[in-house]
């Protein structure tokens, strides 16, 4: 692939990043290349970075050396900020608010208006709660609550740090559905997950462990590395493989 | 900054004021009780009545208003919002600046209703408009809302974030000119007082009290208080970093 084509077909492009926190280094120089309008999930144990490198991507994170270019232009700059939809990992939203307000006021950063908001409030099956106050939302509301004001603006980028976690099967099943109807409209996901199963769903993976990345490839090629068709198998061979090669 | 993000942002936060009915009802209730009991306190003392009163009437939205807005913008810190926003369009100034013009709308309320009641009620008497005193101590909540903003960034925690309020505000009531005429204090102490920004309020209060049109001493001091309003703002927008570790 010659290098424009590279240019056009990537959102996001990492390069030997390196990021500590506090004392410790938490990312040892990683580089990967997201392409544009696809879900690339990135998994990996607690604690492994995904937090720190999503962080990164939407530009909130000191970085000690590499870079990090999100569609063309260096993470955090400010044109970025109305391409990017970040939803982070414990849900932030106003509590004291309730959905509709919050989605509303998120929406009107961008200029957007209460239709925008509604229309993202039923994507994410919450038309029923509207009303209500965050704060009295079960946990895997309140999560999709804080979905719905990372979706509003219909970013081309969008991050989303765990967003299924604690929704019921039919939820995340409708959720995974709605986020491949976006890359399939262009949008570009990066999605952390620490189950494996949702994995299958993306159409890339990076595989994160210990800050370093162990694999960047489809989920189709990572079991046919590991010669496992169980991803979480595939997971502990590249895992082992990797130690192996290191003794 | 812009004027509509800063238009949003402030209503937002008011509606997460309005929300809060009790804070709301603490919010307007409270200082108009503490006056009450200060008029029974001094009820044959008209003249110091007179006197605290006043002083009060600038004290109560500073305090408040730095409480208040040190923990919401410690939520923000802590709950994760403020970095979300800091992916968004959302600039320092419009959030520094709605946070001042929400909760300064907030102390106006305050500030009006107590007036009222300290003035109708109780039978305060000053010799300048009672205007005067509202918009002194609108200014006063404004900066309690600044220095809030600014401390905020010190603390990790409530706890910790409430007790800033006997190392920033407690110091400047006693040291404004409320419990000892500042020129009748020890050298050090005065020195110490006329570089806390309370002690200007206060100033500009007590000129309102002794004359009937606003002195040049009155908006002299309302200056300064402006000034340190400013600063303040400046220093706290150096706390909010859009990176962090």
């Amino acid at each position: 692939m010659n290098y424009e084509g590279k240019l056009m077909d990537t959102a996001i492009e990492v390069t030997d990043l390196v990021i500590e926190r506090g004392k410790r280094e938490v990312l040892h120089g990683i580089s990967a290349a997201i392409p544009r309008g696809e879900v690339t999930g990135l998994l990996g144990p607690s604690g492994s970075g995904k937090t720190t490198l999503m962080r990164a991507v939407v530009g909130v994170q000191r970085v000690k050396s590499g870079r990090v270019v999100v569609l063309g232009e260096p993470a955090g700059s400010p044109a970025l900020r109305r391409q990017i939809g970040y939803l982070t990992q414990s849900p932030s939203i106003y509590p004291d608010l309730t959905v509709r307000e919050n989605v509303r006021y998120f929406g009107s950063l961008y200029g957007l208006g209460a239709e925008e908001a509604a229309a993202t409030i039923r994507e994410v099956g919450l038309a029923d709660q509207a009303g209500q106050l965050v704060a009295t939302l079960s946990g895997g509301q309140h999560s999709r609550a804080s979905l719905a004001c990372a979706l509003v603006s219909r970013p081309a980028v969008l991050v989303l740090d765990e967003p299924t976690v604690g929704q019921d099967p039919v939820l995340r099943d409708e959720l995974w559905k709605r986020f491949r109807e976006l890359a399939d409209g262009g949008t570009t996901i990066l999605i952390s997950s620490h189950v494996m199963d949702e994995a299958n769903r993306c159409d890339r993976l990076l595989l994160i462990r210990d800050g370093e990345l162990i694999a960047d490839d489809t989920p189709a090629a990572v079991k046919a590395a590991a010669g496992t068709d169980d991803l979480d198998l595939a997971f502990l061979t590249l895992v082992r493989d990797r130690e192996g090669a290191n003794r | 900054m812009s004027a509509r993000i800063l238009t949003n942002t402030t209503i937002r936060i008011l509606r997460q004021l309005r929300h809060d009915r009790r804070t709301i009802a603490l919010l307007l209730v409270v200082p108009m009780l503490l006056l009450a009991l200060l008029y029974f306190m001094f009820e044959e003392q008209e003249p110091v009545f007179n006197r605290v009163a006043l002083i009060m009437l600038g004290i109560f939205p500073f305090l408040i208003m730095f409480l208040l807005t040190s923990i919401a913008m410690l939520r923000e810190r802590t709950s994760g919002t403020l970095e979300r926003l800091f992916t968004t369009p959302v600039g320092k100034l419009d959030l520094l600046f709605g946070y001042g013009i929400a909760f300064g709308l907030a102390a106006a309320v305050q500030a009006a209703l107590a007036s009222a009641v300290a003035y109708w009620l109780l039978g305060l008497e000053t010799a300048g408009s009672s205007w005067l005193v509202v918009l002194i101590a609108v200014a006063n909540a404004v900066l309690g809302v600044a220095i809030g903003l600014f401390c905020s960034a010190f603390a990790r925690t409530e706890f910790q974030a409430v007790q800033f309020m006997p190392v920033v505000v407690v110091p400047q009531i006693l040291l404004c000119g409320l419990f000892v005429p500042r020129n009748q204090m020890a050298g050090w102490l005065e020195g110490l007082s006329n570089v806390l920004p309370m002690s200007y309020a206060v100033e500009a209060l007590q000129e309102v009290g002794a004359n009937a049109e606003p002195t040049g001493l009155m908006w002299r001091d309302l200056g300064i208080v402006t000034g340190v309003v400013v600063l303040a703002l400046a220093l706290g927008a150096m706390t909010l970093r859009r990176r962090t570790p």
